[in-house]
This record gives C-alpha cells, structure tokens and sequence, in this order.
C-alpha cells in the first residue's frame, strides 16, 4: 500500500536547517495497522504529514496504492487527500457550525456528490460509529470521545484506502481512548489499512506492528501480538 | 455561480454565522443608504432651486431705465431716461426673427381697484396679450388680453387669483364684472394663476394702449420684457440671450444719448445668466455630493474587506480542514467570494431600497424653499450598489486568495 524510499525532510528555522526526517525507509501492507511511535521531535508528526500529503519532502520517494506521489500542485493534491486518505486528529478539527451528519458528509461533498447521497451515505457512517441518534448536534454538544468517533466517521465517509490517525486519543481519557481504539481495530478488521501515531505504549501495544522513530530514523520496526481495546473497557 | 450545491453550502454559512453576516450586510447597507439619501437631497436642492425660476419665463429678458450717471455729449448726468413706444417697436421689429414673446409694460402708480365694498392695492400694468407667456401665467377662468382688445383700447382687465380672492369673496365668478381703477370702469376678461405664488397673483393686466391713453400714459413704457426663441443647448441660448441683451444695450444708449460705460441708466436683467450662475453652484453642489458619496462608498469597502479579513482569518482552521478533506484551492476562493457577492448584494439591495422608500414617503413631506421633491435617478443608485458589489469582491480576493495558498498543515496548527 505505502513504498517509501530514502525520505529526507528539513525545515529551515531563520538561518540553520533543522533536519527532521534523515533518510526513512519503510513499507506498509494493504490491512495492516501500524502505529508510529515516538518522543516529541522525533519525526514522526513530520511523518505523517508527509504520508497524508499536507506537507511535502525533500527528497525520496512516496508510492501509495501504485501512484507515485511527486511534484503534487495543490490541486492534484487536494484530490488525492480527498480519493486515497482519511485524517483523524488529535483536536477533532470538525467545523463547529456544522452538525455531525454535514461534517461526515463534506468529504463527499467535495467529491462532487449529490446532497441527498451525500446526506444518507454519511448517515450510514454515523450508524456504523454508533452515533446515529447524534446526527443533528454541533460539535460542542457532543462529548470529547463523540467527536473523534464523528471524525472517524468523517474519515472514512470517502471510503478512502488508507486512514491516518494523528494522536487520536491524545486528548482523551483511558476509558474513551480504549473506546476509540476498538473502533478503531474493528474498522482494521473490516480489511482497512491504519496507520496511527501514537506517544502512548498502551495505545501502540493495540496495533499489529509498532514502527519507533528517533531523530529522524527507525530504530525499530516490530510486529506485535495486537491487544484487543475491548479487553480493557 | 449556478452550482446548486454551492449555493447550499453558502446558505448553510450564513445561517450559522448571522452575527457576522449582520455585520458586513451593515456596512454595505448603510454606506448605500447614506450615498443615495445625499444624492436624493442633492437632486431635492436642485429641484427646489429650479423651482423659483418657474415664476418666469426661463429665458426672460427685462430692459428698465433710471437715471444717467455720467455726462455725455454735453448732456448733465441725473437725467432720467424715459423708455418710448418707439424703443419697443424697434426692438421687436429688428428682432422679431429671433423673438419668442415680446411685450412693453406701462405701469400705473396708485393702482386702487375697487369692486363693490370691496378694494385694494395692487400692481396695475399695461401689457401685450405675449405678457402671459413671459410671466408663465396660466388661466384659471376667461382668456387673457389679445391684440383686439389692444386696436380697440377695450377697457378690459385680467387680474390675478389673489385679486380675484380679495374683491370678489362672495360671487363665485368674477367673468363679466365691472371694477373700478381710480373710478373708471373695467371688465374682467380672465383670472390668471401664477407658480410664482400670491406675490405675482395681486397683480391686474390692461391692454397696453387702454392704460397708456386711459391713464395719460402718452407712449411711455416702464420696462421691456422678452424671450427668445428656444435653442438646441443651454450654452447655445445664454450666447445668444447675451447677444441680445448687449445689442439692445447699446441700440437704448445711442438713442437715448447715454455714455456707452454708464452702469446706471439702462438695466438688463437676463434670467439665463442668472439661472446659470445657480446652476453652476448646483453643479458645484452636486459634485460635494458625489464627492462625499464616493468617500462613503470608499469607506464600505474597506469595511467589508476589513470583516473580510477577519472572516478569512477566522476561518483559517476551517479552511485547513476542508483542505485536509479534498478541498481544491479554487473551491476556496469560490466559496469566500461567493459569499461576500452574496452578502454585499443583498445588504445594498435593502439599503438601496430602505432608502429609496425614505425619499418616497418622507421626500414629499420636506416644504423647506431650496429642497422639493428629493429623489434619486433608480439607474444610478443600481450602479453604485454594482460598483460596492464589484469593489467588496476585489477587496476580498485577496485575503481568500492568500486563504487558499495557506498550506493545510499551517492552516490546521492554527488555534
């Protein structure tokens, strides 16, 4: 599903360069759910960012699903994030005077979809994360576990081949992280690709392979006997 | 602009951001407003001030004589210069190709005009049946003089509506009745109503020759009244009612033996070169106004850029996010200008008309001298709200446009 060759990425911070990404090599599989791990400046955000095509590297290759990913313009780009990925981010980023069955539905939107599809296939992705009877609230009136569950929602709305997950239970307490997190793994069993960024050993430990990152390089690239979230609600 | 889902998108924006919309819709609305309230009481000024230029003839010339203020060909100065029959009928003669209305008037002094108990002062002329267009006069009731009535030195008079009211309070209709002037008997032929008001109605009109022979007037005349025919342009009419006046001038100076430089003896009163200068501060009035309209619209343009900005700066995390979900950078640009076109729109559209119906209920309601009946030319209160439509637009491109460079992960990172 993901080639990548040889990445390097700096950013330049007034006169020095600071060197983030030195060189990283790494394959994903289609099914698989990884998670990316890491301290802070590590890389690994940097990373991700990179994968999701919301910031560019220097040099090396980027395949994902076959296609080459180089010399994007902000169009074609725009495109791919809307046909090939789905973000999950650690602050929801829903638009908040939207209510949660429009933001499941904007993706869609974008894809140039009829209102009605649009509204009834989002609906259906509302059902799947539980939060049908929620359709019609904004933002702030959901809970904080509500909202990454409309994001996932959102996420997976364009049916996109792989999803990206930045921190996503980062500002979640345990009980609504492992919540998440089976939601999570039950989407994986359904045969979607993941990739999750993650600080927190107990939310890695959930994946089926931990790849960790430090000063810009894998260090270690593990499967790992994946803990069902369920076990621990 | 016909994108059906665009239009759904942008109405789902505006109901969930009233506040915001209120607010730019205000800026527009009022700056609308205020530019056409201005131009309605620039045009309101311009009416009222053509409005007393309605009590005359537009063009009318008048000629009256005084008194010589220099010696000329061995004549004292002090001599008073009585106009004569003959100066008239020179004039009208030389002239006549170029003359619209001409007439003399011969004034009688002690102008009491009795009817039954009833008298009372007013100004009592001699004139030429012509005399009515040269006053703008209409007839309320009979005819006014005519040239038999002058061949036959009929005893006939037209008297104003004032007169009319005074003396004859009772009797509804005045055709027929005998009034006294210094004790002679008169027939009324004709009321006649005038837009100058009452001041210009107490005024009685008799044939030239009835009051020069009835009144031992000999062949003296007062004052000398004309117009000329129309011209294609004001410019073309002031040029030849100057040429004119300064020909009649001199032919007056050299018949009557007055030095060419004496002021004081022969007085033109030209109402074009009077009505020219007030159209010129009329000119100079309206173009304040424009002028300070134009600043007002300036102002609801960097109004409406400035929440522009805001809104686009509010907005960055929103527009992170649609980016992050597939969102083309045109799309973003699309979607804040379609926006602001709308709002700006509609809010000059309610501007335009609140202040539209202001000057049609409130406008007639105004009775000051120098404003009547403010209104506005619809055609250029509409350019003006295309013209704050266009600018809003221009002025909020370049904060969408700078929006949708903002690279997502900028844009995201923004709290």
């Amino acid at each position: 599903m993901i080639e990548i060759k040889d990445l390097h990425k700096s950013y330049k911070m007034g006169s020095n360069s600071l060197h983030v990404l030195k060189g990283i090599n790494f394959n994903v599989a289609e099914g698989e759910l990884v998670s990316i791990m890491g301290s802070s400046g590590s890389g690994k955000s940097t990373l991700l960012n990179i994968l999701g095509m919301l910031d560019e590297a220097d040099s090396g290759s980027y395949t994902l699903d076959g296609v080459p990913i180089k010399d994007l313009n902000e169009k074609i780009a725009a495109r791919y994030r809307n046909k090939f990925l789905g973000f999950i981010f650690q602050s929801f980023n829903l638009i908040s005077y939207k209510n949660a069955l429009d933001n499941v539905a904007l993706p869609l939107y974008y894809q140039g979809m009829k209102r009605g599809e649009r509204i009834e296939k989002a609906m259906s992705y509302l059902e799947k994360v539980g939060l049908a009877d929620w359709a019609g609230h904004l933002p702030n009136e959901l809970s904080g576990g509500q909202k990454q569950r409309v994001a996932i929602a959102r996420a997976l709305a364009s049916d996109p081949k792989m999803l990206l997950a930045d921190e996503p239970t980062g500002a979640l307490d345990s009980k609504t992280s492992y919540e998440v997190m089976n939601l999570i793994q039950e989407i994986n069993d359904e045969g979607r690709t993941i990739l999750v960024v993650t600080h927190e050993p107990d939310i890695a430990a959930m994946t089926k392979r931990i790849v960790n990152l430090k000063d810009g390089k894998i260090i270690q690239d593990t499967r790992v006997n994946q803990v069902r979230a369920l076990e621990n609600v | 602009m016909f994108d059906l889902e665009r239009w759904e998108e942008i109405f789902d924006t505006i109901r969930k951001n009233k506040l915001r919309t209120f607010l730019t819709g205000l800026s527009v609305a009022s700056g609308i407003f205020i530019l056409v309230i201005l131009l309605g009481i620039g045009e309101g000024m311009r009416n009222g001030i053509s409005q007393e230029f309605k009590r005359d003839a537009a063009n009318i010339i008048y000629i009256y004589t005084g008194v010589t203020s220099k010696e000329h060909k061995g004549l004292n100065p002090g001599r008073r210069i009585q106009m004569k029959n003959e100066d008239f009928n020179y004039t009208a003669l030389k002239h006549q190709d170029d003359l619209e209305y001409r007439s003399s008037v011969f004034r009688i002094w002690n102008g009491i005009v009795n009817y039954g108990k009833e008298s009372g002062s007013y100004r009592v002329e001699g004139v030429y049946p012509d005399y009515q267009f040269l006053e703008n006069s209409g007839m309320i009731e009979g005819r006014f003089l005519n040239y038999k009535d002058h061949d036959n030195f009929e005893k006939v008079v037209v008297v104003g509506n004032k007169v009319r009211n005074d003396l004859f309070k009772d009797s509804k209709d005045p055709i027929g009745k005998y009034v006294q002037i210094s004790g002679i008997n008169f027939k009324v032929i004709g009321v006649y109503t005038d837009p100058g008001g009452e001041r210009e109605e107490s005024r009685v009109f008799m044939p030239l020759s009835t009051a020069q022979r009835v009144f031992g007037g000999a062949n003296n005349i007062a004052n000398m009244a004309f117009t000329l025919e129309p011209e294609e342009s004001f410019e073309a009419a002031l040029a030849a009612s100057n040429r004119f006046s300064t020909d009649i001038e001199n032919q007056l100076k050299e018949s009557h033996t007055i030095a060419p430089d004496d002021e004081s003896a022969v007085s033109i009163n030209n109402s074009l070169e009077n009505a020219k200068r007030f159209y010129d501060l009329m000119d100079m009035i309206k173009f304040f106004f424009w002028g300070v309209g134009i600043c007002t619209i300036i102002a609801g343009v960097v109004g409406v850029s400035n929440i522009m900005l805001i809104i686009v700066k509010e907005r960055t995390r929103e527009i992170g996010i649609r980016k992050a979900l597939g969102a083309e950078p045109l799309s973003i640009v699309g979607m804040v200008l379609h926006e602001s076109i709308f709002v700006t729109a509609i809010a000059g559209f309610i501007g335009l008309i609140a202040s539209l119906l202001l000057l049609e209920f409130v406008g007639p309601l105004i009775e000051t001298q120098y404003i009547a009946n403010p209104a506005v030319n619809f055609n250029v209160a509409l350019t003006t709200v295309f013209i704050l439509v266009l600018a809003g637009a221009i002025a909020g491109f370049f904060p969408a446009w700078r929006a949708a460079r903002i690279k997502p992960i900028v844009a995201l990172r923004d709290e």
